[in-house]
């Protein structure tokens, strides 16, 4: 068993892999975790994760430039069905396309648009920028044992752009910020979360753990 | 629902947390990822590093505390200090900084915000913003920015200043009274208000927290979104808890997961 995350030159991942590590440590799902921009390693992982900071083209144009990369992750998440975690921008990847700066195309693996937040009450600052409560909106493996709802755990977000999915079965949680905004998304076997697990200490740390078991 | 942040800062020289830092009991005061690991522990919503190193040989040292800090907290860290150049902030960002900020470098050279946004994403990029009240008692606030730790004055309006930074690509600001900055008497409220109501990204208020109702000025009467401080939390006057708590009683959204 071997958990790939993808190195694309899109900010540090240092800190997500140790976040992983401890996870499948302390949750008994022990497995290595590995670092990597080799499409062949991707393909030979159980679990494949697509961090991301940033902008969506930047990203967009990081991943494109790792030859063979896009290919693998169709091959390996869409026709193999092996669990994916997408975190901020990773997890932005996943719609048809992004309107930041430009558009641009994404994986399209969730249909719908990642587009700018835009709170009602105009004194909400952007970026949407701390610990937010999420409001799940129909069960998933990976909030399994983590309390929601406005007395449940936090999770850390820094963006300004987020994922508006065009069908709601695809939408798992939100958060509340002058309006819904799109916390986790989920299609089969690929997930996404807008915030940073590997920031949001307990409720990330679970989280990890839950997609290191999942098992759809 | 979103929360305020409560966000500590560590001045760290050679690798070192300066006069040390008490509040529990570590098996070494001066050392920063100790006390950052105490801090996660304690429920802190960010951590903060300024690294005041003065000897060129010596900026490596802040890589290293950062490297090992993000190992073991995973919680987000903003680290600021001598960030002069873009290869400064790639090298703290692949070390595992989530933030980095920007003073002098800023104040000299605008066009280094937009540089740094455009290559990491403005959403890292905290430009802090140290001010200082010019105009006489009485008259209309207007404050300046002040380089060298507050004695040199620019000349620039701070209020300007910030919507400049934050309109080049500034994805936060953290503001700092200089005027306020080590007397215990609380934010520069007229001052965080006048910046955090002038722009659109979120405002960390600095300088001068003596109390815990000084935390709750900053974010009811300032306006801004986070409150950071140094000196009420590294000797033990008050734990992170006591103070959300403090801010929930006075009726602030705080985190306070267990």
């Amino acid at each position: 068993m071997t958990v790939a995350i993808i190195d694309y030159g899109s900010g540090n991942l240092h800190s997500a892999a140790k976040a992983f590590e401890r996870a499948a440590r302390e949750s008994g799902h022990d497995q290595p975790i590995l670092v990597t921009r080799d499409p062949e390693a991707v393909r030979a992982a159980d679990r494949v994760v697509l961090p991301g900071v940033g902008a969506f083209a930047d990203c967009r144009r990081g991943l494109d430039a790792v030859t063979g990369m896009v290919e693998a992750l169709e091959e390996t998440v869409r026709r193999k069905g092996r669990p994916f975690l997408g975190i901020c921008v990773g997890m932005q990847l996943m719609a048809e396309r992004g309107r930041e700066y430009e558009v641009t195309d994404g994986l399209g693996w969730i249909p719908g648009e990642v587009d700018r937040i835009t709170p009602a009450d105009p004194s909400l600052k952007i970026p949407h920028m701390g610990w937010n409560t999420l409001n799940a909106l129909q069960p998933h493996p990976l909030l399994d044992g983590i309390p929601t709802g406005p007395d449940g755990l936090h999770a850390y977000f820094v963006h300004s752009y987020h994922l508006k999915a065009a069908n709601r079965a695809d939408l798992v949680a939100e958060v509340d910020y002058g309006g819904p905004v799109t916390a986790i998304v989920a299609h089969g076997t690929a997930a996404g979360t807008q915030f940073h697990p590997e920031k949001s200490q307990r409720l990330g740390l679970a989280l990890i753990a839950n997609f290191l078991r999942w098992a759809p | 629902m979103f929360k305020v942040r409560v966000i500590p800062c560590l001045d760290v020289k050679d690798g070192r947390v300066v006069k040390g830092v008490n509040f529990v009991d570590l098996r070494d005061a001066g050392d920063p990822v100790e006390a950052a690991i105490a801090y996660d522990a304690a429920g802190a919503d960010e951590l903060c590093f300024l690294d005041i190193t003065a000897s060129h040989e010596n900026r490596g040292t802040i890589l290293d505390v950062v490297r090992r800090t993000a190992e073991a907290c995973f919680m987000p860290l903003t680290v600021g200090g001598g960030v002069r150049t873009v290869d400064d902030i790639r090298a703290l960002l692949q070390s595992g900084a989530d933030k980095v900020s920007i003073n002098t470098a800023a104040v000299n050279n605008r066009q280094f915000v937009a540089e740094a946004a455009e290559k990491f994403g403005n959403q890292c990029i905290v430009v802090a913003i140290d001010a200082k009240r010019v105009s006489p008692d009485g008259a209309p606030a207007r404050w300046e920015i002040f380089t060298h730790g507050g004695r040199k004055p620019t000349g620039i309006d701070a209020v300007e200043y910030a919507k400049e930074v934050v309109a080049l690509g500034a994805g936060e600001i953290l503001l700092t009274s200089m005027d306020r900055d080590g007397t215990r008497a609380g934010f520069d409220i007229a001052l965080t208000r006048a910046i955090a109501d002038a722009v659109p990204v979120p405002v960390i208020a600095s300088g001068g927290v003596g109390n815990l109702d000084h935390l709750v000025g900053g974010i009811r009467d300032g306006h801004a979104t986070a409150v950071l401080a140094a000196s009420i939390f590294h000797f033990g006057e008050h734990t992170i808890r006591e103070a959300k708590q403090h801010m929930a009683a006075a009726g602030l959204p705080m985190r306070l997961d267990p």
